[in-house]
């Protein structure tokens, strides 16, 4: 791995699954994830951001391998993990870890918290001795906010949502990870918790050098955590770029319309406006529509993206966008594509 | 829509002269083995006809325990008391059946789970007519009618169809409309909207907002919203109440909520909240803690813990509600702003 290359190269990853018919449901292949390219450098954070069905979760796990991605490579810190045993993946493990967003299942309701964060550095023999190990759990726990004499015998229902989200954060954190994917990890903390809890993530950040992948619904959560801003939609990559530009001129209509729909904490400021950016409901994972799946629900769609699948290209520097007609900044975003021809609508 | 606005049963009309809803002095105790937990510490507000009142507050605050005492919904082994006055007819203590004939029919709740509030066995739309036949005096053909109309009311395709479907056949947004029809089916002039966007994606939730908006002027029903999420009270409430530790500690216009706080709460509430406008990698301001034991309420005001503009009097004295001409009210010795206090 030379200086330069990212520490996360997502290329192409593919993950479908079967689903049977339900009284009433249609099965066929969930296309979860289709084809998506991505890079985590080190030291960087990146967001994703997405609806239900958008494939983010998916994703965090097929990078992860659990389980592995049907096609495409993974690499981290250039070694290509889809290509690993099962007992070499373990070996790389505990680089790469992962925050959920229910601490509460997450962690078992039986143990100590001390046994929790202790158990990682057991079962990857991280580091040897009993006593060595409590002066390790002590620094971890030290570290994510919590008193190792206080928090270190209680279980986990016997603390808060944050209290328990930090034992999970230093569960992932005992064996020195490069990078953390955080799925939802502060989506269930009430405001003032989860200001803590991000509070503690910049400041492991900046201590420990750690890398992110930081998943959320909540645009505004993610613009304030990450250096860039992936958006998908229903298993695709809308729109990437560098977090500031995403938000003060995305290019993709799905990201003017998320942005359009966030409550702004301004009385002043216009209502969520969502008529005009998108309509209707999401299309199902299960035969998305042809062409851009964005289509059958964006106010510029015209018969070329019922057609073709838009690609990623770059219209700035690190801003890519997979639309046929993106906004042109500086152009009022309702306004139509050149060309209003509905052909498309159906499948 | 007059066949939405239900016929009311008589002996109700003119009662209250101006507020629609009126709490006062409301409280909430849970017995949990020896201990007590006040989970709604002397709540009293006024919801006036047509308008939207958010009440925000975290986990805890009482803000849903305060509106199911109101509905009559919460545990027999929940002990309230204090007085909630729709209309003037007073809700607290009423029997279980004196209570379902208001409930439904004067004053409807959506919850936030809709997938666990409709019944899964059941067709959509029986579930609203036999909301509605509980009610209101109709054939089983005209709640049919009724209940499609009602589907079509909250915007759903084809609802003629959708009536006929079970609730796993819904997306999560279709399934909050068929809720909010339900809450609609029988006229109520108050909703109470519990977390009812918290499970939706950010684009259906401003599509549900639209809705609720619009039916209620459409209707000119009054709108309780409980949420955690003070953008949400901003984009659409005309007041703001803000809870803590089951109290009210601040409630004002939303305009002058947000352009002048009072309460060191409520800017802590508005400092944490993600916005648009930082840059990455900014810390947030820092509040330390978490809010009180509600078996152990502290003496004072339940924030002094944290609050950093704490002095020895609020940690001794519960602070009272101050209220300025303008309908803003705070509980605070030493509010922010206006030169007094910080």
């Amino acid at each position: 791995m030379t200086a330069t290359e990212p520490l996360l190269r997502v290329r192409h990853v593919v993950q479908e699954f079967q689903v049977r018919s339900t009284s009433g449901l249609k099965g066929g292949t969930l296309q979860a994830v289709s084809d998506v390219s991505l890079d985590v450098r080190s030291g960087e954070t990146l967001g994703i951001v997405g609806e239900t069905g958008s494939g983010k979760s998916t994703l965090a796990r097929a990078i992860l391998q659990a389980p592995p991605p049907q096609s495409g490579e993974v690499l981290f810190q250039g070694t290509d993990l889809t290509r690993l045993s099962r007992q070499e993946l373990r070996r790389v493990r505990p680089h790469l870890q992962m925050i959920f967003q229910d601490p509460f299942s997450s962690l078992d309701p039986r143990w100590r918290v001390a046994d929790l964060v202790e158990e990682p550095l057991i079962l990857h023999k991280a580091v040897a001795g009993r006593a060595a190990r409590g002066r390790r759990v002590g620094e971890l726990l030290d570290l994510v906010g919590l008193d190792p004499a206080v928090h270190g015998s209680r279980r986990p229902r016997e603390l808060s949502g944050g209290q328990s989200q930090r034992v999970a954060i230093a569960r992932a954190l005992a064996l020195n990870p490069a990078l953390i994917i955080a799925d939802e990890a502060v989506s269930s903390l009430d405001v003032l918790i989860q200001a803590q809890v991000l509070n503690l993530f910049e400041r492991l950040r900046r201590e420990l050098n750690l890398a992110y992948l930081f998943i959320a619904h909540d645009l505004a959560l993610v613009r304030q955590v990450s250096d860039r801003v992936a958006v998908m939609y229903l298993g695709r990559l809308c729109e990437v770029g560098p977090a500031a530009a995403i938000y003060r001129e995305p290019r993709h209509p799905y990201t003017h319309a998320l942005l359009s729909a966030i409550p702004k904490p301004d009385p002043s400021a216009p209502r969520p406006l969502t008529d005009a950016a998108i309509k209707g409901e999401p299309a199902s994972p299960i035969d998305p529509p042809s062409g851009c799946r964005f289509r059958t629900r964006c106010p510029r769609a015209a018969a070329l993206c019922a057609r073709e699948v838009p690609e990623l290209r770059t219209l700035a520097a690190g801003h890519e966008v997979a639309c046929h007609y993106p906004l042109e900044p500086g152009v009022p975003p309702a306004s139509p594509a050149p060309v209003m021809v509905n052909e498309g609508a159906g499948q | 829509m007059s066949a939405v606005t239900a016929p009311r049963p008589a002996g109700q009309a003119g009662a209250g002269p101006d507020a629609l809803l009126e709490v006062r002095d409301l409280s909430v105790t849970f017995r949990r083995g020896k201990s007590e937990v006040r989970a709604v510490n002397g709540l009293g507000y006024r919801v006036e006809a047509g308008r939207t009142v958010a009440i925000i507050g975290e986990s805890g605050s009482g803000k849903t325990v305060s509106s199911r005492a109101v509905m009559g919904l919460l545990p027999a082994s929940a002990a309230v008391t204090g007085s909630a006055r729709l209309d003037g007819a007073e809700l607290i203590g009423l029997s279980p059946r004196a209570m379902r004939r208001h409930r439904g029919a004067d004053i409807a709740m959506v919850f936030q789970d809709p997938g666990r509030s409709l019944n899964p066995t059941i067709r959509v739309g029986h579930q609203i007519t036999e909301a509605i036949r509980a009610h209101l005096p109709l054939s089983r053909r005209q709640a049919h009618e009724r209940a499609v109309e009602l589907l079509g009311l909250v915007r759903l395709s084809a609802p003629a169809h959708r009536f006929d479907e079970y609730p796993h056949q819904l997306s999560g947004g279709m399934r909050q409309r068929v809720m909010i029809a339900l809450a609609l089916s029988c006229g109520p002039r108050l909703l109470i909207a519990d977390e009812a966007t918290t499970a939706l994606d950010v684009t259906t939730q401003a599509q549900v907002m639209d809705l609720l908006m619009d039916l209620k002027s459409q209707l000119g029903m009054a709108l309780v919203m409980i949420s955690h999420d003070l953008s949400l009270a901003a984009s659409y409430a005309d007041d703001v109440i803000v809870m803590y530790a089951g109290q009210l500690v601040e409630q004002a216009p939303t305009k002058a909520l947000f352009s002048d706080v009072r309460m060191p709460y409520t800017r802590a509430l508005l400092e944490a909240i993600p916005r648009l406008e930082r840059e990455p990698h900014e810390m947030l301001p820092p509040i330390p803690g978490r809010p009180p034991d509600l078996s152990a309420r502290p003496a004072g005001c339940p924030f002094a813990p944290r609050c950093a503009g704490a002095r020895p009097r609020c940690g001794e004295q519960a602070p009272p509600v101050t209220e300025d001409g303008d309908g803003h009210r705070w509980a605070c010795w030493f509010p922010c702003g206006k030169g007094e206090g910080q």
